[in-house]
């Protein structure tokens, strides 16, 4: 017991004094709160309107208004040419062009039908639907205008109308920034916890420090153990530093249980290290670990649902997360933090992350060995 | 010239001897391909809701039977009163609650209006958006049902410019390409580079009959080599398994890329004059590269939406620039008359890069 308080005592003397680490340490989490959580954002300020007006009624003009009335547009260019303004699209300048051809007016009295072109840069899916639904939806309020003035000469009761009350529960802002908050900490935990605690293992390895080590009395638990515990500290303290920033930067609401959080980072980080040193057994290099590491994480956070929501990938992708220790702490961090979720709601997830947990562990203390 | 090509063939060697280089090399974007392609998507569709049925009637019926049959929503569970609401949103499983009012059908008949509350769950702010916005145009097309004349209206038609059926792969290739490329040249070049000085390797190669210039050439030509393999590997999986066409010019596209190589490779070079180690190189290449590259090119998070500062910050990442090329040539197929700008603050990026190496290269090691 004392062998290892003594071994710790080392590790940390040792991470204290490499000062591009300890820097980096501290510097990371302010860095990412104060300048990623910020730039990640999927809200959707305005959409950039070109219109082309080749009408020139007054019609035409109140549907323009109508349109540069709405919050969600900003008309960016106005031009008579079609040509003028998919070359605006080309070059990236404007999201929607809505092309009011020649004769809509007179279209619209006589035939009663008028047709309006939208063009659409689908480039981007969900944005381009959201335009849609946006433009769709102005199009129709003005329908209801012209058949009030023009045909309700004789009073028509008017229709039935359901009226929606839209309500967003956990965030009623729609802020991004308490989304992705959480979500980037995450980022951070998992890289202490896999890359980092790992890559210190086989530097000694590499540097051969490790033989060094093979021929004192300390034990391979014991070894294992002083190389993770400083890890698990920093992981932890970094993760407290980056929400206690979020809060008070953004705001953040702290909905749930902080013990229960950190209990089940505790278990993350236990799962993510034990991945780590499975993969330090079979990489005699720093490089060689860092490059399999990389690959792992990309996977791991990507497949997470970080970014887009994990609910929409299809089915086998889901399945594959039950084995992804991202993807549990993603989605728990945000559910305690947000939503204030308990054990009732995320037991499961306790359950699942706990015992992959125990076997990554188990498979890379099986596999390490202390002769080389 | 002849010792510059066998230090360039050893690396090569150094490379293909290692097969977790090759993961990296050949596996992390053929992974990504396949992630981003079958994956990843901010689509929604069959979003779980609940349904609070105060009312029971035909109209309430006919609106849940609309919801379900719709794309986005499957109705999945049915409460008994709103004080469940908060439970079954917490658990996560249900993203949205409709609730209808007491008598909602009566009163919409009779009175002319009707309330119907739409509870989403914004904790993800992009999918609470988007149920909503669907939900009420949901709505907004039941209404319609009801209006009593269909005289006079303004039929729009859409058309989707250059993604016609909203293809996810469209958004991502383009990312995909200029993620890998950051990451092929400019981590792996600084690692290597860096680790011949940790190593103390470095000395040996100082004191060689080789220039340092060859032994810069000498440690980046293979990754130039590879990488541009990596953009034809990524074009043709992109052709194959998604479809996606190239819609400019190929030739175009690939010198582009060659260009963007160059300036990966410039910047790689860069951090490991600056680093002393390879923890040093990674943490900078990550940090510094990986991480905007990914946030502030537009790839994943449209940049148009970012704080006005990080629009500023974003002119200086070559991603960005990078991104906007590649876009108009494959997606848009313009041609060089769109993307001249682009491709000169590469070409200005680059130059920059490489004389600021050059200044900061040292001969010798302190």
């Amino acid at each position: 017991m004392n062998r290892l308080k003594y071994l710790l005592q080392k590790e940390f003397i040792q991470i204290r004094r490499n000062t591009f680490m300890a820097r980096a340490i501290v510097a990371i989490p302010i860095i990412q709160m104060l300048v990623l959580v910020p730039a990640v954002t999927f809200d959707i300020r305005h959409i950039d309107l070109c219109v082309v007006d080749q009408d020139l009624s007054p019609l035409s003009r109140q549907l323009t208004n109508k349109l540069q009335g709405s919050t969600f547009f900003r008309l960016k260019q106005a031009t008579f040419s079609l040509t003028d303004a998919e070359n605006a699209m080309h070059r990236g300048e404007v999201d929607a062009i809505v092309h009011i051809p020649n004769h809509f007016e007179r279209d619209l009295m006589k035939s009663d039908a008028a047709p309006l072109q939208l063009l659409i840069d689908g480039i981007n899916g969900s944005l381009a639907q959201t335009s849609m639904a946006y433009l769709s939806g102005v199009i129709m309020d003005f329908n209801k205008k012209i058949v009030l003035e023009h045909i309700a000469l004789k009073p028509v009761s008017p229709s039935p109308q359901i009226q929606p009350r839209t309500r967003y529960w956990f965030n009623p802002e729609l802020d991004y920034k308490i989304y992705m908050a959480p979500g980037i900490l995450a980022i951070l935990v998992t890289a202490i916890g896999f890359l980092l605690s790992g890559l210190n293992l086989v530097r000694e390895k590499e540097m051969g420090t490790s033989e060094q080590m093979n021929v004192t009395p300390v034990g391979k638990y014991e070894f294992i153990i002083a190389k993770m515990v400083p890890f698990m500290v920093i992981g932890i303290l970094d993760l407290a530093f980056g929400l206690v920033l979020a809060m008070l930067i953004y705001h953040m609401p702290f909905e749930g249980n902080v013990v229960f959080l950190f209990g089940f980072v505790v278990i993350y980080l236990i799962a993510v290290m034990g991945l780590g040193l499975f993969i330090s057994t079979f990489s005699n290099t720093q490089q060689q670990y860092l490059f399999i590491c990389f690959f792992f994480m990309m996977i791991f956070n990507l497949m997470s649902g970080i970014f887009t929501p994990a609910d929409s990938m299809p089915d086998w992708a889901q399945h594959l997360n039950l084995f992804n220790p991202a993807a549990y702490f993603i989605r728990v961090i945000r559910m305690i933090v947000l939503k204030g979720s308990g054990f009732a709601d995320i037991g499961w997830d306790v359950v699942r992350l706990t015992l992959l947990a125990i076997s990554t562990t188990l498979f890379a203390s099986l596999k390490y060995q202390k002769t080389t | 010239m002849y010792r510059l090509a066998s230090f360039i063939k050893k690396e090569f060697l150094h490379i293909f001897r290692d097969f977790r280089t090759l993961i990296i090399l050949f596996g992390i974007p053929a992974a990504q391909i396949m992630i981003f392609g079958y994956v990843i998507t901010t689509d929604i569709r069959d979003a779980k809701i609940a349904v609070v049925d105060q009312a029971h009637d035909e109209v309430s019926r006919r609106l849940i039977d609309k919801f379900d049959a719709s794309e986005f929503f499957r109705v999945s569970q049915y409460l008994n009163s709103v004080g469940d609401i908060e439970p079954v949103l917490r658990t996560g499983n249900i993203k949205q609650v409709v609730v209808f009012e007491p008598d909602f059908g009566t009163k919409l008949l009779r009175d002319g209006e009707a309330v119907l509350s739409i509870i989403t769950d914004a904790s993800e702010p992009n999918t609470g958006r988007l149920l909503a916005t669907y939900s009420e145009a949901l709505v907004a097309d039941f209404n319609q049902s009801f209006a009593q004349t269909n005289a006079m209206r303004i039929v729009p038609t859409v058309r989707m410019v250059y993604n016609p059926t909203l293809e996810n792969e469209f958004m991502f290739v383009p990312g995909l390409m200029t993620l890998i490329l950051i990451l092929i040249c400019a981590l792996m070049t600084s690692i290597t580079i860096t680790r011949e000085k940790e190593f103390g390797t470095m000395e040996v190669l100082l004191v060689s009959p080789l220039r340092p210039i060859q032994i810069i050439i000498g440690k980046v030509a293979p990754y130039l080599v590879l990488a541009f393999g990596d953009v034809l590997l990524i074009l043709a999986m992109a052709n194959l398994f998604f479809g996606l066409p190239v819609r400019g010019s190929l030739s175009l596209l690939l010198f582009e890329s060659v260009l963007y190589i160059g300036l990966s490779l410039s910047l790689g070079i860069l951090i490991s004059t600056v680093s002393q180690t390879m923890q040093q190189a990674m943490f900078i290449s990550l940090i510094g590269l990986m991480l905007p590259s990914i946030l502030l090119s537009g790839f994943i998070f449209p940049l148009e939406n970012t704080p006005l500062f990080y629009r500023i910050v974003s002119l200086f990442m070559p991603p960005r620039w990078f991104i906007v090329i590649i876009k108009n040539i494959m997606l848009k197929g313009t041609g060089l008359k769109f993307v001249w700008k682009e491709t000169l603050v590469l070409i200005a990026m680059t130059t920059f890069f490489i004389g600021l190496s050059a200044k900061k290269f040292k001969m010798r090691l302190e």
